[in-house]
């Protein structure tokens, strides 16, 4: 896998609307990497909406509007001339429900990805699907059973196996919409064992309503209101004394 | 605005741990307002009667750290829940042990009784008032939320070691000129070291208290009980 320690992400007054419905207002944060960043809120916070709008996921959705800048080292990935590919290439998403194409050996699950961008250039499939699926702790499970169908898989090793698939894209930001929650807990564990061992290569940023499983494993964490970044800080710090009122009565789980 | 748990059951279940510990902390107080009459008194009866209602207090702490712990359990709490019930924990083990040194002051107003001692209770007295005081104003701080009063407490124990100091000064003078009255002696310094030891109890929880209610944690910002900004 490459390094990419030093890749960031930043959203520069980032707002997206749904027709005339404002889903995220103004949000300006940075997302490093080498950490995980948390993302949480309430349903319907625009948290979802925000991470999406990371590899241009609206790209495919019509009357949705992005205003502001997204910039991946240093570059608009909404700029003119950008190709929304590449930036997905770079870009991974893994999503809610585990998402392997069920046609499709476990392998080729693996591989699919670069049958959208580079499948001329790919040599050594197996080298990387091996890489690929390694880091995403999945090897020894699999690795006598390739070519057989992913459906075989249980949902936290499809889970892995979605991840896999995102990593053999050599992404440099690792994006997850709520990765865990269709999972049992064991499966949850492995899924956080792997986040934090990906953190040191990749800027993860993962969505998720487990407030445990934020402060299990982010080093950052976000928190989203009507569309608005209320508050941004160290996950320590905003699990134990967050700046602001509203965070407070999230965390603790209070109305008014 | 009072602010409510989404599930009402959490707030019932704060509520309760709250009042534990209020329950706990008011007869400290009470203990360590009689012990201190039984000091400033020479009053035996007074002091076994503290020993007993000590009694009632024993256990207390076990209790609340049971509640505690299975609230972090089961809860999962962030925020000020957590620091509130972190807190409670460590603010137990404080009030047990004032409830405990002033059982030993008791404990020693029995031994003064039995060697006869007519020792003079002024600056003991007083020292005890001030530690009385802290205890008052320590709990004022957790009723009502004070940042204020707590950081009051921690300023008052200074004022209060100065005291222990010339105190204890004063005993070592006269004992080493009234040798036969040296185990009367021991007793009264062992009493000025314990009044002593609860100041620094109420500074600790003072501590505690301002962690619970604004997350700062002063104790890496004092020295010598001064606030250092």
């Amino acid at each position: 896998m490459k390094q990419h320690a030093t890749s960031t992400m930043i959203t520069n007054n980032l707002s997206v609307r749904y027709g005339n419905h404002l889903a995220v207002d103004n949000v300006s944060l940075t997302i490093k990497s080498g950490q995980v960043t948390a993302i949480i809120g309430p349903s319907g916070c625009g948290k979802s909406t925000f991470i999406r709008s990371l590899n241009r996921m609206h790209d495919f959705i019509d009357d949705v509007k992005v205003e502001g800048a997204i910039l991946l080292d240093g570059v608009d990935i909404y700029a003119p001339g950008v190709d929304a590919v590449s930036i997905r290439r770079r870009v991974g998403m893994v999503f809610q429900k585990p998402n392997p194409f069920p046609h499709m050996s476990i392998l080729q699950n693996v591989l699919s990805g670069f049958s959208f961008t580079r499948k001329k250039a790919i040599k050594r499939k197996e080298e990387i699907a091996e890489k690929a699926l390694k880091s995403a702790a999945l090897f020894d499970e699999v690795k006598d059973r390739l070519h057989a169908p992913s459906g075989a898989l249980s949902g936290g090793q499809q889970q892995r196996l979605c991840i896999a698939r995102a990593l053999a894209m050599e992404p440099e930001v690792l994006l997850l919409d709520e990765p865990c929650s269709a999972l049992d807990p064991i499966s949850t564990a492995r899924i956080e064992d792997l986040i934090n061992v990906l953190r040191t290569n990749y800027a993860i940023v993962i969505v998720t309503h487990n407030m445990q499983q934020a402060a299990r494993v982010s080093q950052v964490t976000a928190y989203f209101l009507s569309g608005k970044l209320i508050e941004i800080d160290e996950t320590k710090k905003l699990f134990t004394n967050p700046s602001d009122q509203r965070t407070e009565d999230y965390i603790t789980g209070k109305f008014g | 605005m009072i602010k409510h748990h989404t599930n009402r059951a959490f707030d019932n279940e704060l509520r309760l741990l709250r009042d534990r510990l209020l329950l706990l902390a008011g007869r400290v107080e009470k203990m360590a307002a009689l012990s201190i009459k039984a000091l400033s008194e020479h009053d035996t009866a007074l002091a076994h009667a503290t020993m007993d209602y000590y009694k009632t207090i024993d256990g207390s702490d076990l209790l609340i750290d049971r509640l505690s712990i299975e609230l972090l359990a089961r809860r999962q709490p962030c925020g000020q829940d957590l620091r509130f019930i972190v807190s409670v924990i460590k603010m137990v083990v404080c009030f047990e042990r004032l409830g405990d040194l002033a059982n030993k002051i008791c404990k020693r107003v029995i031994d003064l009784k039995r060697i006869n001692s007519n020792y003079d209770s002024g600056d003991l007295a007083s020292m005890a008032l001030h530690v009385q005081a802290m205890v008052k104003e320590v709990l004022d701080a957790f009723v009502y939320k004070d940042c204020h009063r707590a950081s009051s407490v921690i300023t008052q124990d200074v004022a209060l070691d100065e005291i222990y100091r010339i105190i204890t000064r004063n005993f070592i003078n006269e004992m080493s000129q009234r040798k036969e009255d040296a185990e009367n002696y021991y007793h009264l310094l062992s009493i000025a070291k314990w009044l002593e030891r609860m100041g620094d109890h109420c500074t600790n929880l003072a501590e505690i208290i301002l962690y619970m209610i604004n997350g700062d944690d002063v104790r890496t910002k004092h020295d010598n009980g001064h606030l250092q900004q």
